[in-house]
């Protein structure tokens, strides 16, 4: 056995651990603050009856509905995953069909593993579009499904080859230590995306004055000092489904609404959704999302490093595979937090815009109906609601309704 | 480079490029006569193709009082076409005789394969496609040409593709406008033009041959088969280093895979407007490019072309983002920074319009060769010689436009069908060419798929 003499450097693997020790406290810390919403920890939990709220034959056929999409996402999950394994053993032979250099061909790997994942979620997609054409939630045909998919798939191309360009270029310059500024360069990169995003969705219907006019009073009910813009989404030609989302930060931050849920919704069932949509920007939701990514990316960039470092390091195309792999399956585990987060942040929402409507009646109505023409199913099994649900289920947001009603006196 | 010969061989009897400048003003009223009888028979030709089908089905090659009729009549129309595309100077015939200047030779009948033979029309449809964007313009025919021979294009402007109808195209059509007035006022053929007329009527010629049964062997739209000459030394040129072998999954993805490069080629583009203003009004001062200017547009130059190659098929894989040169099978060279002339640099601009309507042309032409080989690469992992080698023509012209704009070179783009360069010229091809015997050469289809590396150059 070995000791050290007094003041001697402490060996590079007790620094890397302190280092390590002194990042996951960091990362705990910040993860806790995050954590933390406006919603009462002790609200009652009055009881709720799906069948009751919701119809029995409704309920029924959104279980029908759903059971079909959530077959169809597991199996399709498991398929990228057996898929991206595979490649990950077998993708680097794809180097001969490059001519680029070192980064180049990494960008040619990750995409070649995404192509091929796509081709192996083929079928899902298509029993899916069939399942969707089937209870006329879409009028878009096949063809036209995997022209938009395909798209989809141009558009994560270039994410990858980005992200790639990060972590290749500066696993060049810094060795193994890559996995740190590319970190902290793809959270910049996310909360620039963010910042963005806004400009990069067109098509969008200015809203109605009453609209707007709602939208300032609720912001000033919630805390914010400046106006959130509202805008239409025309889907009605595409798709049946209600929906709508806040997006941007700071001065890009919006509020869309799809014209299936503005148009024939009941007026205050739209100004509680307008309220459940400010509430995002005005308790920060959209910024906690990209704190958030932080905590999770630079562990996944530290383990990627960590994983790839037999093949070569990220400096190296043949690494990719592999790490194409450990990214989707990372990404796979750390789900369930994901989406536990994204939960709380609706449930905190729905909390606000109760407290700024005051309108326990027109939320429940709210839910009611959404969760009706969505076709979603409003008790869906445990196992599916931690794994897939970013958003409380349908009996949650009642029993919230409910609850705030209970503690304010409403009936 | 080894072709494999086509029994339907395009032959330039008489390379000189003189032109009375007369008979080329009124070129289209000269041929009026022809044109009258070119319509009858293809209505005759029309009406025979059936009973020339059953009698090919049931004696398993084409009659030879059939064969005699459809030879002289494919024969008549690449006269008729070269005479009006002005790749000839001499007033044709009207029974399809050898020895125009502008000539074809069809092998004697042979056997055919009867399922081959069976579903030819169906088999037909893509090589027609391509030949109606190298062909004649139809002249807004609304997807004629499912008529054989029974075009009802009014001003008779499909004749190089007539048995095959009309619809789209145009390189031809363009490259003969863009000669009637270089003839006008030069007395020449341009010689890069009168080869891509060749070309196209060649190509054509096989395409109506195969259809007329006079072969079993699959249309080849590699320009080596009409023996261009070779491109003159140029500034810009091009290599082609490829086996053919294709990826099937980088070609099922060729579209999405290449989607990087196109945002890089924007991106680098904006600089290279910037550098290319620097340029003009550094060359319009200095007489040449200067040197770090011309290196950085060159490099644009070339990483162009491998997008282009990439994405077209004519090479198999992924470009690198620098345009390094000797780094990809489509190799673009371009000469260092030489003088140039000013009026020409002052107005590069106007001057590059024509060469940039050609670069049009030859781009739907490449895009169709690339939809088909898209289909042969997914589905036998090889592109196929003649679609290859058409994108890989467009792709060196394309190069040397966007040089030529760029002011790396003044030199006028070569729209020769070749990627060669030296001296070799056309020279005179034998007027009764040695026909090797039917049964060792003229066997029945062999798409060339399936032969060995090799490279053009």
């Amino acid at each position: 056995m070995t000791t050290r003499a007094p003041g001697a450097p402490l060996p590079r693997r007790a620094l890397a651990a302190v280092a390590l020790l002194a990042f996951a406290v960091v990362a705990v810390w910040a993860a806790s603050r995050l954590w933390s919403t406006d919603v009462p920890g002790d609200l009652p939990q009055p009881a709720v009856d799906p069948a009751e709220t919701f119809g029995e034959t409704a309920l029924d056929e959104a279980k029908s509905f759903e059971t079909f999409l959530r077959v169809s996402a597991v199996l399709s999950q498991v398929a990228l995953l057996a898929t991206l394994g595979l490649y990950a053993f077998r993708g680097a032979r794809f180097v001969r069909e490059s001519a680029a250099g070192p980064i180049g061909t990494g960008f040619l790997l990750g995409m070649l593993g995404l192509a091929i994942a796509w081709l192996v979620q083929l079928p899902f997609l298509i029993a899916d579009t069939w399942w969707l054409r089937h209870h006329d939630v879409i009028e878009a045909g096949y063809v036209e499904a995997i022209v938009g998919d395909l798209a989809g798939l141009a558009e994560t191309f270039l994410f990858v080859c980005f992200a790639l360009l990060i972590a290749m270029g500066l696993a060049r310059f810094v060795r193994e230590r890559w996995w740190l500024p590319a970190g902290v360069a793809f959270v910049a990169l996310f909360a620039g995306l963010n910042y963005v995003a806004p400009y990069l969705l067109f098509g969008l219907d200015p809203a109605t004055p009453a609209l707007k006019r709602q939208a300032v009073e609720l912001a000033r009910a919630e805390g914010l000092d400046d106006d959130v813009p509202v805008e239409i989404m025309p889907v009605r030609e595409e798709l049946s489904q209600p929906n709508a989302f806040a997006f941007g930060l700071g001065a890009t931050r919006r509020i869309v609404i799809f014209d299936t849920l503005a148009e024939d919704f009941p007026a205050r069932e739209v100004r509680a959704t307008l309220a459940h949509e400010v509430a995002h920007h005005a308790r920060d939701h959209i910024a906690k999302g990209i704190g958030w990514f932080a905590v999770v990316i630079l562990p996944t960039a530290l383990i990627v490093a960590f994983a790839t470092r037999r093949r070569g390091g990220m400096a190296v195309p043949e690494a990719v595979p592999l790490a194409l792999f450990v990214v989707v399956a990372l990404n796979v585990v750390t789900m369930p937090l994901q989406n536990a987060a994204s939960r709380r942040y609706e449930a905190e929402a729905d909390w606000t815009a109760l407290q700024a409507t005051r309108d326990p009646k027109a939320v429940e109505d709210l839910w009611r109906d959404f969760t009706l023409r969505a076709l979603a199913d409003p008790d869906p099994p445990g196992w599916w609601h931690v794994l897939y649900d970013t958003h409380p289920s349908g009996v949650e947001r009642v029993e919230m309704a409910r609850a705030w009603a209970q503690l304010n006196g409403h009936r | 480079m080894s072709i494999a010969p086509h029994p339907i061989q395009i032959r330039v009897r008489d390379p000189s490029l003189q032109r009375n400048r007369w008979t080329v003003a009124f070129r289209l009223i000269l041929a009026i006569p022809q044109l009258i009888w070119w319509c009858f028979w293809s209505l005759g030709m029309a009406l025979l193709l059936p009973v020339a089908w059953i009698a090919t089905l049931i004696l398993g090659r084409l009659p030879d009082w059939a064969h005699e009729v459809y030879e002289r009549y494919v024969r008549f129309n690449v006269h008729l076409g070269a005479y009006i595309a002005l790749a000839a100077n001499d007033w044709p015939g009207f029974i399809g005789d050898r020895g125009y200047a502008v000539d074809v030779d069809i092998a004697p009948p042979a056997r055919q394969n009867r399922w081959t033979v069976a579903f030819r029309l169906v088999l037909w449809l893509p090589p027609y496609l391509l030949a109606s964007l190298l062909g004649f313009w139809a002249g807004g025919g609304g997807g004629g040409g499912s008529d054989v021979g029974a075009s009802s294009d009014p001003d008779g402007w499909d004749v190089g593709t007539s048995i095959v109808g009309g619809g789209g195209g145009g390189l031809l059509t363009l490259v003969a406008v863009l000669a009637w007035f270089a003839i006008l006022v030069k007395g020449s053929m341009p010689r890069g033009f009168r080869d891509v007329v060749v070309f196209c009527l060649g190509y054509s010629a096989q395409v109506a041959g195969y259809l007329a049964l006079l072969t079993g062997r699959y249309p080849n739209s590699t320009p080596a088969l009409s023996h261009p000459a070779a491109m003159p030394p140029h500034p810009v040129t091009a290599a082609l280093d490829d086996d053919r072998r294709r990826s099937r999954l980088t070609t099922f993805f060729r579209a999405l895979l290449v989607v990087p490069h196109l945002v890089w080629l924007v991106l680098w583009g904006i600089v290279v407007v910037l550098a290319a203003i620097a340029n003009w009004f550094a060359t319009l001062a200095m007489g040449r490019s200067p040197e770090p200017l011309h290196r950085f547009l060159a490099a644009y130059v070339r990483y162009y072309a491998h997008v282009l190659a990439f994405l077209f098929l004519a090479t198999n894989p992924f470009p690198g983002f620098v345009g390094q040169e000797g780094g990809y099978p489509f190799d673009v060279r371009i000469a260092p920074p030489a003088r140039q002339h000013r009026a020409k640099t002052l107005f590069r601009v106007i001057l590059v319009i024509p060469a940039s309507m050609v670069s049009s042309a030859l781009a739907s032409v490449r895009f169709a060769a690339a939809i088909g080989g898209w289909f042969a690469g997914v589905f036998t992992a090889r592109m196929p010689e003649g679609l290859r080698d058409l994108s890989a023509w467009a792709t060196r012209y394309d190069a040397q436009v966007m040089s030529y704009l760029l002011l790396l070179t003044d030199r006028y783009p070569d729209s020769a069908p070749t990627l060669e360069v030296g001296e070799r010229e056309r020279e005179p091809e034998p007027l009764h060419p040695p026909q090797p015997a039917a049964a060792t050469v003229w066997e029945p289809p062999s798409p060339d798929w399936g032969r060995g590396p090799e490279a053009i150059r």
